[in-house]
């Protein structure tokens, strides 16, 4: 069998987009090397979500229970559903818990696995995942060689396309088993509304914004199109905003449908985190700014004029 | 204690890369200590400055990594071992990871530390798989460590705040921005730091099983889509315009 199993993702308590981008994806490959579809998810509520993911290509969608998030007991459980199930390519998402767990049930499956993944193909009957590498500024194509294939792939990346599965719905008997690591407390309060890693819609401010006091200006806009709020690392070094929200090398590395970027220069490290993004808008008074050379729709102007008129048009146009 | 630090080499983000056919063109790059790495050191000395013990920065790929051992035996790292990979493809986690973690095995090491993930690769894969390997707990993306014997609490970055974790060393960790402000050499550490021997592993010897990686092909990054500036009379005249292009044209609002 040729089967490829999907680790989908839920954020509290919903289908994240994600789980319908890889199954999407695991869709495609399972047709070109003859093999079902199963998607996991981690949940004891598997019912809720069956037919979202049936309707994307699921041929089966499984629950198992594995209690609060724990990377080693996500790990343990994965491995034992793919104990279970036996596929020849697993894809999980490239998400903050999904960095940490599929590198343990990497190793527990003795495969190899390639991380952040933004393109996958077949050739040969093998998956082929591309990624960028060196800050963007080349892409690499991989296969893995070992019996199982794993990938680990950036949101936003791949497609979401209808298509039935067979939609068969499964509780798993597996569990968390041994966790070493215990939570004591978790502080969300410096979070974002939005998450950047998933958000297909983002509004960043840089050094432009002049100082902390004028981010309402860049979150109203933000607020209005659902998008998440990104800065610069000269903002967040400044301390006008928490490092979460920074992108680029030693911030987040996203990858939205749409990247508004508000006075920022568009330094290499800030494009490292972001220059996948599909479509990107820079507004900048500097029309020389590095951030033209990557941006499709260029605003060369004084962003505390233009970004209040935008959200104004947008509000009018989205109701 | 005893601490391993894990120190990967990098192009500069800066450096030009110029794309061969299975890896980049190495002619010209200027290389560094992954910046997360650099906190993976910090973190390692200043365990060792509070309870003792001794820090070794461990190196894998070809020889030009003994400048990143260099580098951190002039920070204050007591030893420092070259994992000698000449035809090392960097991206391959699970061959990295399965030489660093039999060297660890046989150093029998409390604590190691990596960087939440490389520069060049992006693949926040090595130390966990570590972990894995070795048995141990792990805590990824840590802000903050105290130790208690053996008794471990850790701050941690998760998807929108932070959480304290409670484990036990043995354990594998990596290093956010924000652990520590990694310390410069100093002139006299630089100058100690040449004399100093770095040991030599060869994978023969640490027993790795080889690569599950292939690689394809290398190519240039992908054609952006073809970008224009909005031309507009005011502001007014960009938002109109800029809601247009991006509801009509790009269909992404
Ligand atoms: C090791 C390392 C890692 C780094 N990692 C990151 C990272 O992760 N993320 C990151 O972002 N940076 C990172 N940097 C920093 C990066 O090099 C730049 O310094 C930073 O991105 C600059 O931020 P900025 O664009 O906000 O500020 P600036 O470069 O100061 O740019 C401000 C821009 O705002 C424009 N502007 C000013 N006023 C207005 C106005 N009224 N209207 C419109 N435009 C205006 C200016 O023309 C200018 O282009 C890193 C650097 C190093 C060395």
């Amino acid at each position: 069998m040729a089967d490829v199993l999907v680790v989908g993702e839920l954020k509290n308590g919903e289908l994240k987009k994600i789980s319908k981008e890889l199954t999407s994806a695991a869709r495609k490959i399972a047709d070109a090397i003859g093999g079902k579809v199963h998607t996991l998810i981690i949940t004891d509520n598997v019912d809720a979500f069956a037919g979202d993911l049936k309707a994307v290509g699921a041929d089966a969608v499984i629950g198992a229970n594995l209690g609060d998030f724990s990377p080693e007991g996500y790990a343990n459980g994965i491995f034992a559903v793919i104990q279970e199930k036996k596929p020849a390519v697993v894809l999980m998402p490239h998400s903050a818990q999904g960095k940490e767990y599929s590198a343990r049930v990497a190793i527990k499956a003795n495969a190899g696995i390639v991380a952040d993944a933004v393109a996958l193909s077949v050739d040969g009957g093998k998956v082929v995942a591309k990624k960028p590498i060196y800050s963007g500024k080349a892409y690499a194509n991989f296969k893995v060689s070992s019996d199982i294939q794993m990938f680990t792939v950036r949101a936003n990346s791949q497609e979401v396309t209808p298509k039935d599965g067979a939609g068969a719905v499964e509780k798993s008997g597996a569990s968390a088993g041994e966790v070493r690591t215990k939570s004591l407390s978790k502080d969300l309060s410096g979070g974002n509304k939005v998450q950047l890693a998933d958000a297909s819609i983002i509004v960043s401010g840089g050094r432009g914004i002049k100082g902390p006091e004028n981010w309402p200006i860049i979150q109203d806009l933000a607020d209005t199109l659902g998008a998440a709020l990104g800065a610069s690392r000269a903002t967040v070094d400044a301390g006008w905003i928490s490092h979460s929200h920074q992108v680029g090398q030693t911030g987040k590395t996203v990858s939205p449908n749409c990247y508004i970027a508000c006075g920022i220069s568009g330094a290499i490290q800030h494009l490292a985190g972001m220059g996948s993004s599909k479509y990107i808008v820079a507004i900048n008074k500097d029309g020389d700014a590095p951030i033209f050379k990557v941006a499709t729709y260029g605003v060369v102007a004084d962003l505390f004029e233009v970004v209040p008129a935008l959200t104004s048009e947008f509000k009018k146009v989205l109701g | 204690m005893k601490i391993v630090v894990l120190v990967k080499q990098v192009p500069d983000t800066e450096t030009n890369i110029k794309v061969g056919d299975k890896s980049i063109n190495e002619a010209g790059v200027k290389w560094i200590i992954s910046p997360y790495d650099e906190f993976a050191i910090e973190e390692g000395i200043r365990i060792r400055e509070k309870s003792g013990g001794e820090v070794i920065a461990v190196s894998l790929g070809p020889d030009r990594v003994v400048e990143a051992l260099r580098t951190a035996y002039a920070m204050g790292v007591d030893r420092a071992v070259h994992v000698k990979v000449d035809d090392y493809v960097t991206f391959d986690s699970t061959y990295t990871s399965e030489l660093l973690a039999n060297f660890i095995k046989a150093e029998n090491a409390d604590v190691v530390i990596g960087g939440r993930q490389s520069i060049d690769t992006d693949s926040s894969q090595v130390v966990v798989q570590i972990a894995e390997r070795l048995n141990v707990p792990h805590v990824a993306m840590a802000l903050k460590l105290e130790f208690d014997g053996n008794k471990v609490t850790a701050t941690r970055e998760i998807e929108g705040g932070t959480e304290v974790v409670e484990t036990s060393a043995p354990l594998a960790v990596t290093a956010q921005k924000g652990l520590n402000e990694p310390r410069y050499p100093s002139l006299k550490g630089i100058m100690s730091a040449k004399k100093k021997p770095v040991d030599v592993k060869k994978p023969d010897e640490l027993g790795a099983t080889g690569s599950k990686l292939e690689v394809v092909s290398l190519e240039p990054p992908p054609p952006r889509i073809a970008g224009r500036k909005l031309e507009a009379a005011d502001a007014q005249g960009f938002a109109s315009q800029l809601v247009k292009a991006l509801r009509e044209e790009a269909k992404v609002i």
